[in-house]
């Protein structure tokens, strides 16, 4: 349990995970705020206003994914680091996953990771399609990588698997 | 003798935001700041900061450093005197500074004290050994210096201190073996915790140090579970082979200038130690003496800037410059918002015990 180890329960994942129809549907945030905290900045980040507005600050985020496209401004507006983009629809085998990355070096587009999930574990690799770094971000980078269907809803970071990482 | 409408001893966050507030309303300002620089602990802050977006959020600490900093620097009613220690306020309204030297003597209308906090230390075995650090150290170190305490780190609390300083190291290519937590759960935000899960460091609660390892420096440490009552489970010894500790088990407020000034202090656990009683001003006992931040209970940066501007105003407001009563109450609207979830519950404890 998060609250124990840092690590989200299966129950804690599913109070902030959208439907399985939305999945399908293409591009959609994930959220993993599963604490109530005095924070906001997400709501203020969604062009699309797709975060419901704090009614209190301490409130968890509440998201109507409907009015979500994907686009990622959310995920380096997050202070917490707790937001991913997930894509289903990415190609026929893989689902595309977009993450937040706070490490030197980046990595580069093409290059192949391992990826990690949320206890740190490697769960297999990626490839990376995109990674967009730009003033606006504030130095928090967004990755985009390529994965099996399979691990999309566990992967939730990567390793660079250059020499002397 | 120097003579001004407030004197503020700190430059945070809180002495920063109380000195524009108090200027903004036409006080002249003195700020003694022991460190060669403005901003206190919030230049070493990498990370994006929690909280309101219209206080901040979403900013990095030493940018809002920055931020502030610029802006008090442009202040011509503000006057810094940075590497001045503050030593004294006495009975004749008299506070004195080390500074070059020689020693400032102020006579100040009114006085905020935002000193800020002091590290804990807890006792185990060899905890003298070169190579254990205050978490403050070790961000001092690697943010404001750039050099690396150590290769591999043991970090003892999971406080949100612990938490980020864990994430920074992580970022600066140094390995965190585990961080270790008495508590059965993690003190700090979920979501520190939850982002260096995932680069795979393990958390562990219930579990103290018990000895450093090593002869001239720390070359080791072992670490065991602990019971309910925080004893150490025998047989449950783990050797870790690290090459720096540091700790992370908490702040006192830094309350010495207060004791010495005669402000009726109380113990408040929930707020970190001693701490001055205090009105809904922010004023201590001691008629004009004010204080904001961690010296007026353990909170973090957001907060300390609230509670900031709300004792520059209060202090402008007792000399007779105009203030809005709107704008403080809005103010303690806002501190009390924050305060408001789960996580700001045993502040709103502590501070029921030591407002009057």
């Amino acid at each position: 349990m998060l609250k124990n180890n840092g690590v989200p329960s299966r129950e804690e994942l599913t109070e902030v995970k959208p439907s399985r129809e939305r999945l399908q549907q293409g591009p959609v945030v994930i959220v993993e705020c599963i604490q109530e905290i005095p924070c906001d900045p997400c709501y203020y980040a969604c062009p699309r206003g797709a975060f419901y507005p704090f009614s209190d600050i301490n409130s968890k985020p509440e998201i109507d994914y409907d009015k979500c496209n994907g686009c990622s401004i959310c995920i380096a507006n997050c202070p917490g680091l707790a937001v991913f983009v997930v894509d289903f629809t990415y190609s026929e085998e893989e689902g595309l996953l977009q993450i937040p990355y706070e490490l030197t070096p980046l990595p580069e587009k093409g290059e192949e990771v391992v990826t990690l999930n949320r206890s740190g574990e490697e769960i297999g690799t990626g490839r990376v399609v995109k990674v967009l770094n730009t003033k606006k971000q504030d130095r928090t980078a967004i990755v985009s990588v390529a994965v099996p269907k399979e691990i999309l809803m566990e992967a939730r970071h990567i390793k660079l698997r250059r020499e002397g990482q | 003798m120097l003579e001004t409408d407030l004197a503020i001893v700190g430059a945070g966050p809180a002495g920063l935001a109380a000195a524009l507030e108090a200027a903004n309303r036409g006080s002249n300002v003195i700020i003694l700041e022991r460190d060669e620089w403005l901003g206190g602990q919030l230049i070493k802050q990498t990370h994006q900061f929690f909280g309101s977006k219209n206080e901040f959020a979403g900013m990095r600490g030493v940018d809002i450093a920055s931020h502030f900093t610029e802006l008090v620097e442009q202040e011509k009613k503000i006057k810094v005197f940075k590497g001045a220690t503050a030593l004294g306020y006495y009975e004749d309204g008299v506070l004195t500074a080390a500074y070059k030297r020689g020693m400032l003597k102020i006579k100040p209308r009114t006085l905020l004290i935002a000193a800020g906090a002091l590290e804990k230390m807890i006792p185990f075995i060899n905890n003298d050994l070169p190579g254990v650090y205050g978490a403050g150290a070790v961000q001092t170190l690697m943010n404001v210096y750039g050099i690396a305490p150590g290769e591999r780190v043991l970090m003892v609390g999971a406080g949100n201190i612990g938490l980020i300083v864990s994430y920074q190291l992580m970022q600066a290519g140094i390995e965190v073996e585990a961080i270790i937590e008495a508590a059965p759960q993690v003190g700090g935000y979920w979501v520190h915790a939850s982002k260096i899960r995932r680069m795979g460091v393990p958390i562990k609660t219930r579990h103290t140090i018990l000895k450093a390892r090593g002869t001239r420096e720390v070359e080791g440490a072992q670490i065991c579970e602990i019971d309910e009552n925080w004893d150490p489970l025998p047989g449950t010894e783990k050797e870790v082979s690290v090459d720096t500790i540091c700790l992370a088990v908490g702040l006192s407020p830094m309350v010495e200038l207060l004791w010495q000034a005669g402000c009726q202090m109380q113990l408040s656990p929930h707020l970190g130690g001693y701490v001055p009683v205090r009105n809904g001003n922010l004023e201590t006992t001691v008629e004009g003496v004010f204080i904001a931040g961690d010296v007026a209970g353990i909170e973090e940066a957001t907060s300390a800037i609230l509670e900031g501007q709300l004792a520059g105003l209060a202090a402008a407001q007792k000399i007779g410059f105009e203030v809005e009563e709107e704008k403080i109450q809005s103010i303690k609207a806002n501190l009390k918002t924050l305060r408001a979830g789960p996580v700001g519950e045993h502040i709103r404890q502590g501070l029921a015990g030591v407002e009057r």
